[in-house]
């Protein structure tokens, strides 16, 4: 809705464009025809992850999980979490949510160096909280439609803006820039692996609980990414309720280490507004 | 003697009055709290649970967490138009199967717990309020995993009962609606409660399996 600058503009009129033609001849169909026209190849490259999932992706996913210590496999989430950080960071400026965007560059600073190059988490421990920020975000916080859903070969589930987005995503990722290439390759594959490490129950978890696990995924992603974009418009609320609730546990805790073992009222536990 | 032993009894039933009073004006934060931390208290320590005993996970989270359930309001919301269309018989059987979906569903999540951590945000409700939304999150210790975890409530004649969950951004119930209704599009109620009682059917077999 609030563009901020004519480049930016040009760039999600495209991105709108782009999304819209593909929604126009659906109109008399029903609101699913609307969200995802292209069910059909969807569902066939759906099928195709499902497959490759099941084949290749997990057992390898599992395999890592099993022989990695779980003290690794933190370490190696956190080094490439660490550049995710910078993206993030840069979309966090772009959506306008300047607090978080210098938090998130302080994020990198801190775990770089005291971090061990990424190794450690500091800054989480240190309650600079994490953000996820990614370009198809930003457009979606600037106003720019989702346009229908779309099921990537090997990367899943997204939509036109996102996947629009992609290349971009790709470029403003600082590892991209690792070279050799060969080195980045293999470290694009452990980081892709060690990610679905860790979905390995969350998937297990949607197959059981799906009776039609195509429709179960697309319908909670695009609610999934709907709150993301809303989140982030709503940033300033946001804050306020993680100011509130570090008052409250600041609170709690000073209530514990004053009164210990008397017994403690549940009505307390609710706050007054 | 007789006096004595009507005063203790007077007593007690103060106490018992009391208890309910309490447990009926619990605010639903206080509850979502409550039980959350019986509930993972139990699901960490059980040693039996921990080996993956499912069948005392199911008992666990019927005996703590299904008093404050309201199956029937998710059902209905799941099958949101259709549901008036289906008969008396037909919504009770979909009741039926889509409460024992839902709970094999939450204890599979349940015993997949081990060194998550709640922690919750702010309530903001009106106490004049009958529908609330009760917002956590699960903090786990891989780098920097958090699932956000909310809960919609709503308050009865006999207190706040669960009628929504949110899980990273998605509610179950409207996750569940597009199902529904492409189950009832392609061959009706019965369809529908046919493929729930598959599933379920499929499920039970799984949990038979592991707990042997």
């Amino acid at each position: 809705m609030k563009l901020k600058s004519v480049p930016f503009a040009a760039l999600s009129l495209c991105l709108a464009l782009l999304a819209g033609c593909a929604t126009v001849q659906t109109e008399t169909k029903k609101f699913t025809d609307k969200v995802d026209p292209f069910e059909d190849l969807n569902r066939s490259t759906f099928a195709f992850n499902d497959k490759f999932d099941r084949s290749v992706f997990k057992p390898v996913a599992q395999f890592y999980s099993d022989i990695t210590p779980g003290f690794v496999q933190t370490g190696i989430g956190n080094f490439f979490g660490n550049f995710n950080d910078v993206w993030t960071g840069v979309n966090s400026f772009l959506q306008g949510n300047i607090q978080d965007g210098f938090t998130d560059f302080m994020r990198v600073g801190v775990n770089s160096t005291f971090g061990f190059l990424g190794l450690l988490d500091i800054a989480s421990e240190a309650n600079i909280p994490k953000h996820r920020n990614d370009l198809g975000q930003t457009l979606g916080v600037w106003g720019v439609p989702n346009g229908p859903y779309l099921v990537l070969p090997l990367l899943g589930p997204s939509v036109t803006r996102d996947t629009a987005a992609l290349p971009i995503d790709f470029y403003g990722d600082a590892f991209s820039y690792v070279r050799p290439i060969s080195l980045r390759n293999t470290g694009e594959v452990v980081r892709l692996v060690d990610k679905r490490a860790g979905y390995l129950d969350s998937f297990n978890l949607m197959q059981d609980a799906a009776l039609d696990e195509y429709i179960f995924v697309r319908d909670a992603y695009l609610q999934r990414i709907g709150s993301q974009i809303e989140t982030r418009k709503n940033h300033k609320q946001l804050r306020e309720d993680e100011a509130d609730a570090q008052r409250q546990i600041e609170e709690e805790e000073a209530a514990k280490t004053t009164a210990p073992p008397v017994a403690t009222p549940d009505q307390s536990a609710t706050p007054k507004p | 003697m007789t006096l004595i032993k009507k005063i203790t009894a007077m007593l007690a039933g103060l106490v018992l009055c009391s208890g309910l009073v309490h447990a009926a004006d619990e605010a639903p934060d206080a509850l979502i709290k409550r039980i959350s931390q019986e509930v993972l208290d139990v699901a960490k320590t059980d040693k039996d649970i921990q080996a993956g005993d499912q069948q005392k996970v199911l008992n666990l989270v019927e005996t703590k967490i299904l008093p404050y359930v309201d199956f029937q309001r998710m059902t209905e919301l799941a099958a949101a138009r259709n549901w008036r269309n289906a008969t008396p018989e037909q919504q009770v059987e979909l009741v039926k199967q889509f409460k024992s979906l839902l709970i094999f569903t939450y204890s599979g999540a349940l015993s997949q717990v081990k060194d998550q951590r709640l922690e919750y945000k702010p309530f903001r409700a009106d106490p004049a309020d009958t529908d609330v939304e009760v917002r956590s999150q699960v903090i786990t210790p891989r780098a920097g995993q958090v699932i956000e975890l909310n809960y919609r409530l709503g308050k009865g004649p006999d207190g706040w009962k669960i009628y929504d969950i949110n899980v990273l951004g998605a509610w179950l119930i409207e996750t569940y609606k597009g199902n529904f209704s492409a189950e009832i599009s392609k061959s009706g109620i019965d369809g529908l409660i046919k493929a729930l009682t598959e599933k379920n059917a499929k499920l039970a077999k799984n949990y038979a399996k592991k707990s042997t």
